[in-house]
């Protein structure tokens, strides 16, 4: 019998839910590598607002979904930021997990019917010295 | 401006030029999805998922950079490449971006094939290429695992980036004036800075999965099989 990986799972989703969900409200503010190079030309204020200059950000556009419930990674109508943040950081790691996981389970190779030649399951592909791998390494 | 966005917001690049990006990155996630259901079975689908979880959480901490008032995210296509391999990595990596830009309003909807492209594709292919290289010449041990794991991560946060000055080349909205090499040189510099948040984030994660559960760790299956004749994944107690 094949070792189980859901126990790693779920130790793993605790992590992730605490960093998103805590140490997130702990993350720098200051725009990321991408944001920051398209402000190159443009002076800002404290705040990152753009002041004066000309910089390839100052096209930038509406969101169309700038109206979402969880917009900003924050939780509309939650006041307090700490709780906003960290509650949509929760909601968003549970969303990715839901569909990612729903996603790659329904891909999933079912069976013996996917590898052409091995005709069994993969805990007996070793006997009979099917590569599973084969051809994923390049 | 919003400041939590973190993906290339809509207007930076022109509408055709997005539009070109979508279909390459349509087919491309077609074709991993058909290369990755090899590899997908009952063990790497829920450990997918939590890859995919597991980046969404880190990549919302930001962490400061040496240069004042930037700062950086993961990106993830190594650290995906690295635990669930290079097809199927793409995937998570998209998934996150998905998700992102159809309910967090982190990087426009109409941008998406292109944020897909940098971060998913070029990212997680120039990763475990690298990944592919290293571990066959870097001694077998945690420490080479973790070598591997932060100069792939390094150079894909890189990579990523000049994925992005190609796009802006292509279809910027704001003319530089002929100065794309600075904006080149610009991405390049700060995500050289990034890179290394990336390996060390990277490096660090992959080192604690390969003690903890390394059958878990896809590059040591495919990539270093414990038993030369066998490289069969998921053989309960080989290791």
């Amino acid at each position: 019998m094949r070792k189980r990986s859901w126990g790693f799972v779920a130790a793993g989703l605790l992590v992730a839910l605490v960093l998103a969900g805590v140490v997130s409200n702990y993350a720098s503010s200051h725009p990321d590598g991408l944001d920051s190079s398209l402000l190159k030309g443009c002076t800002v204020n404290a705040d990152d607002e753009i002041t004066g200059g000309s910089c390839p950000a100052q096209q930038a556009k509406d969101h169309e979904l700038a109206d979402s419930p969880l917009a900003d990674y924050g939780i509309r109508g939650v006041d307090n930021g700490f709780l906003s943040t960290g509650l949509s950081g929760v909601a968003g790691v549970l969303l990715t997990f839901a569909v990612g996981g729903g996603v790659f389970w329904l891909l999933r190779r079912r069976g013996p019917a996917d590898t052409p030649g091995t005709g069994q399951s993969p805990a007996d592909g070793r006997h009979t010295g099917d590569r599973q791998t084969a051809g994923t390494a390049g | 401006m919003e400041t939590l966005a973190m993906h290339i917001s809509n207007g930076i690049i022109n509408g055709p030029v997005a539009g070109i990006f979508a279909a390459v990155a349509l087919a491309a996630l077609t074709f991993c999805v058909l290369r990755g259901r090899r590899d997908l079975d009952d063990r790497l689908a829920p450990m997918a998922g939590l890859v995919a979880a597991f980046i969404f959480a880190v990549q919302m901490l930001n962490f400061p950079i040496f240069t004042a008032g930037v700062s950086g995210h993961l990106l993830g296509g190594a650290l995906a490449a690295l635990l669930v391999g290079p097809w199927v990595g793409a995937l998570c990596v998209s998934v996150v971006l998905i998700v992102q830009a159809l309910v967090f309003g982190d990087g426009g909807v109409a941008m998406l094939g292109l944020n897909i492209t940098n971060m998913a594709l070029l990212g997680t292919a120039a990763a475990y290429l690298l990944i592919a290289g290293l571990l066959r010449v870097l001694p077998r041990t945690p420490t080479g695992l973790a070598v591997t794991a932060f100069v792939s991560a390094l150079v894909s946060v890189v990579v990523a980036s000049q994925g992005f000055v190609v796009q802006y080349w292509l279809g910027g909205t704001t003319d530089l004036g002929g100065n794309l090499t600075g904006l080149a040189g610009t991405m390049a510099g700060v995500h050289l800075l990034i890179g290394i948040g990336e390996g060390l984030i990277t490096a660090t994660t992959v080192a604690t999965v390969a003690k903890v559960r390394p059958d878990l760790v896809y590059a040591l299956r495919a990539l270093r099989p414990a038993t030369a004749p066998a490289p069969v994944p998921a053989v309960g107690g080989a290791r």
